[in-house]
């Protein structure tokens, strides 16, 4: 069912990234996701899959999510593999047909598919263990300084708030929806593609309807609140970058000396 | 022939951290032609069990048939079955969407690959039956309609695929009275004059009390009563335990009883009540009225 899809899921809990603060885990994430395309050696692979293993060994959310999240990549994964190890020139181990498997491309096709993996594998580990909400937050904070040059920062964190708040909402009415034109015989998973377009109809009306709708009585909820955009808000919970922050990017920073070392090194 | 519930568990989510239960061995059967009232706090697994009805949800263990028919069974079959049974569900209104009246009407109908003039047909009797001139509305935008006359529409959008079985999820909520008046009589009128089985799940105890012949009351995801009104709504505890309050009537009885007052408290409208309060005065030798 509809309802039983997990997005970019938030798992509560109390591990270490769970306490790292949003903007802390935010940035933190963002340098190891260069260091994925900088530290291109095996030991910076060594390091980087060590690190991402740690954290969702004890992170407290259950493996099998993470697995979860890299299942719709499995196609793209296998289709990289294979075109590396067939196309990439080198040592021919394994012949067949037209297709030359080469020792260079089986490496070449392992480190690519690691490296798309460790990404997915980073990017979950920050959305399972922060909340929606503390993750605008920590964005909102993070793009104040480039308000500048006219970034509206609060607006942006505001609108990604409330598209995040209705995600699970429009998903639930989708379902609702899709249920009652069932019950009216509606049919949406046969049929050519031009079919299964028009077969939508039935859900994309009601669903636009409601959504403007709900935007409309929200807008009016929030000016009814005296909602007047970011200037002079004050916030109930502050966002305190705290030791534990501090530790973690003391960890980050020596993995970046051990692996721009090990680069250098050539390993 | 009925509809049977045997067994029937349902978890949502299952294999995930957000894995939910919301119905645990329930077993039920629905005999033909009786008109059974679904009650229970929220969350107590209701609307999960009415979706179960028509084979929107297949029971994680456990099976529904309609007419002796497994809903989860060859796919052809548990097709035909599912279409016996029509299924309203909250706030119709909001999955309306053609440009007029009677194309949304239709859309049941011709979704059975129905001919045009059966269709038709369909569509101005379905209108008949909820009230709304076949004329007047059937060319008007259904997003120009009132809430009440909205609802009706989409009722009559089920009603044209000539269901067996009927199921209302909480169908007077959020009706101003008068519309929730109209709604419960014609839903009724459908039971009486169309011989229609039909389930009604609802909130509201009034509703249930005037024309239901068969409470069931959900807990947990567990059926906590089923009974006739007379007796269910008399069964304090376990409606304590279910989160629910006795229909007015009875609720003012049992008090009047409580104080010493030798009354019958099942009575479900103002007038039975009434007639009982006045027998136990007469009886008692009382005030004469």
């Amino acid at each position: 069912m509809l309802t039983d899809i997990t997005i970019g899921q938030f798992f509560p809990g109390t591990s270490i990234l769970h306490r790292l603060d949003p903007r802390a885990k935010l940035l933190l994430l963002l340098v190891l996701m260069a260091a994925i395309f900088v530290f291109d050696t095996p030991g910076g692979y060594a390091v980087l899959t060590g690190l991402a293993l740690l954290l969702a060994a004890t992170s407290g959310v259950p493996l099998s999510m993470y697995f979860r999240s890299l299942r719709p990549l499995w196609w793209i994964l296998a289709f990289t593999f294979l075109i590396h190890l067939c196309a990439t020139p080198g040592e021919v181990f394994f012949h067949f047909w037209i297709f030359d498997m080469t020792k260079e491309g089986l490496s070449r096709g392992f480190f690519l598919c690691l490296r798309l993996t460790l990404l997915i594998l980073f990017s979950s580990l920050l959305t399972f263990t922060t909340s929606p909400l503390s993750l605008t937050d920590g964005m909102e904070r993070l793009l104040r300084p480039l308000k500048v040059v006219g970034v509206p920062a609060h607006e942006l964190a505001m609108m990604m708030t409330i598209a995040l708040r209705f995600v699970p909402t429009l998903i639930e009415e989708t379902d609702t929806i899709m249920k009652a034109q069932q019950s009216r015989g509606a049919d949406f998973s046969t049929g050519n593609a031009l079919k299964r377009v028009r077969h939508l109809v039935p859900i994309l009306v009601p669903l636009f309807i409601s959504s403007f709708r709900r935007a409309d009585e929200l807008a009016t909820a929030m000016e009814a609140r005296c909602y007047r955009g970011g200037e002079g808000r004050t916030r109930m919970k502050e966002l305190h970058v705290g030791g534990i922050d501090y530790a973690a990017a003391g960890v980050t920073a020596l993995l970046f000396a051990a692996m721009g070392a090990m680069k250098m090194a050539g390993i | 022939m009925p509809i049977e519930l045997r067994d029937v568990t349902y978890t949502y989510m299952k294999g995930t951290p957000f894995e939910r239960t919301a119905l645990q061995n329930v077993s039920l059967t629905i005999a033909d032609g009786s008109l059974t009232a679904i009650a229970g706090h929220t969350g107590s697994g209701k609307s999960t069990l009415v979706q179960h009805l028509n084979g929107l949800l297949h029971p994680t263990k456990g099976e529904v048939l309609v007419d002796g028919v497994n809903l989860a069974g060859k796919k052809e079959e548990a097709g035909l079955a599912r279409r016996k049974v029509g299924m309203v569900f909250q706030y119709p209104e909001q999955q309306l969407f053609e440009e007029t009246v009677a194309a949304d009407i239709a859309f049941g109908p011709k979704n059975l690959e129905l001919s045009e003039d059966e269709v038709n047909r369909r569509v101005r009797s379905a209108m008949e039956f909820v009230q709304l001139d076949y004329e007047t509305y059937k060319d008007v935008s259904p997003f120009r309609l009132s809430g009440g006359q909205m609802r009706r529409v989409a009722i009559a959008g089920v009603l044209a695929l000539k269901p067996d079985y009927l199921v209302l999820d909480e169908p007077t909520a959020g009706l101003d009275p008068q519309a929730r008046e109209e709604l419960l009589r014609r839903i009724v009128d459908l039971h009486r004059k169309k011989k229609l089985t039909i389930i009604v799940v609802s909130h509201n105890m009034e509703d249930i009390a005037r024309m239901a012949e068969r409470v069931v009351f959900m807990h947990d995801g567990h059926v906590l009563v089923d009974a006739p009104p007379s007796k269910a709504f008399l069964a304090d505890e376990k409606m304590r335990e279910a989160g629910l309050t006795a229909p007015p009537t009875v609720a003012l009885l049992s008090i009047l009883r409580d104080k010493g007052l030798q009354v019958d408290a099942d009575a479900f409208t103002a007038d039975e009540a009434v007639k009982r309060i006045l027998k136990a005065i007469q009886k008692k030798g009382g005030a004469k009225c």
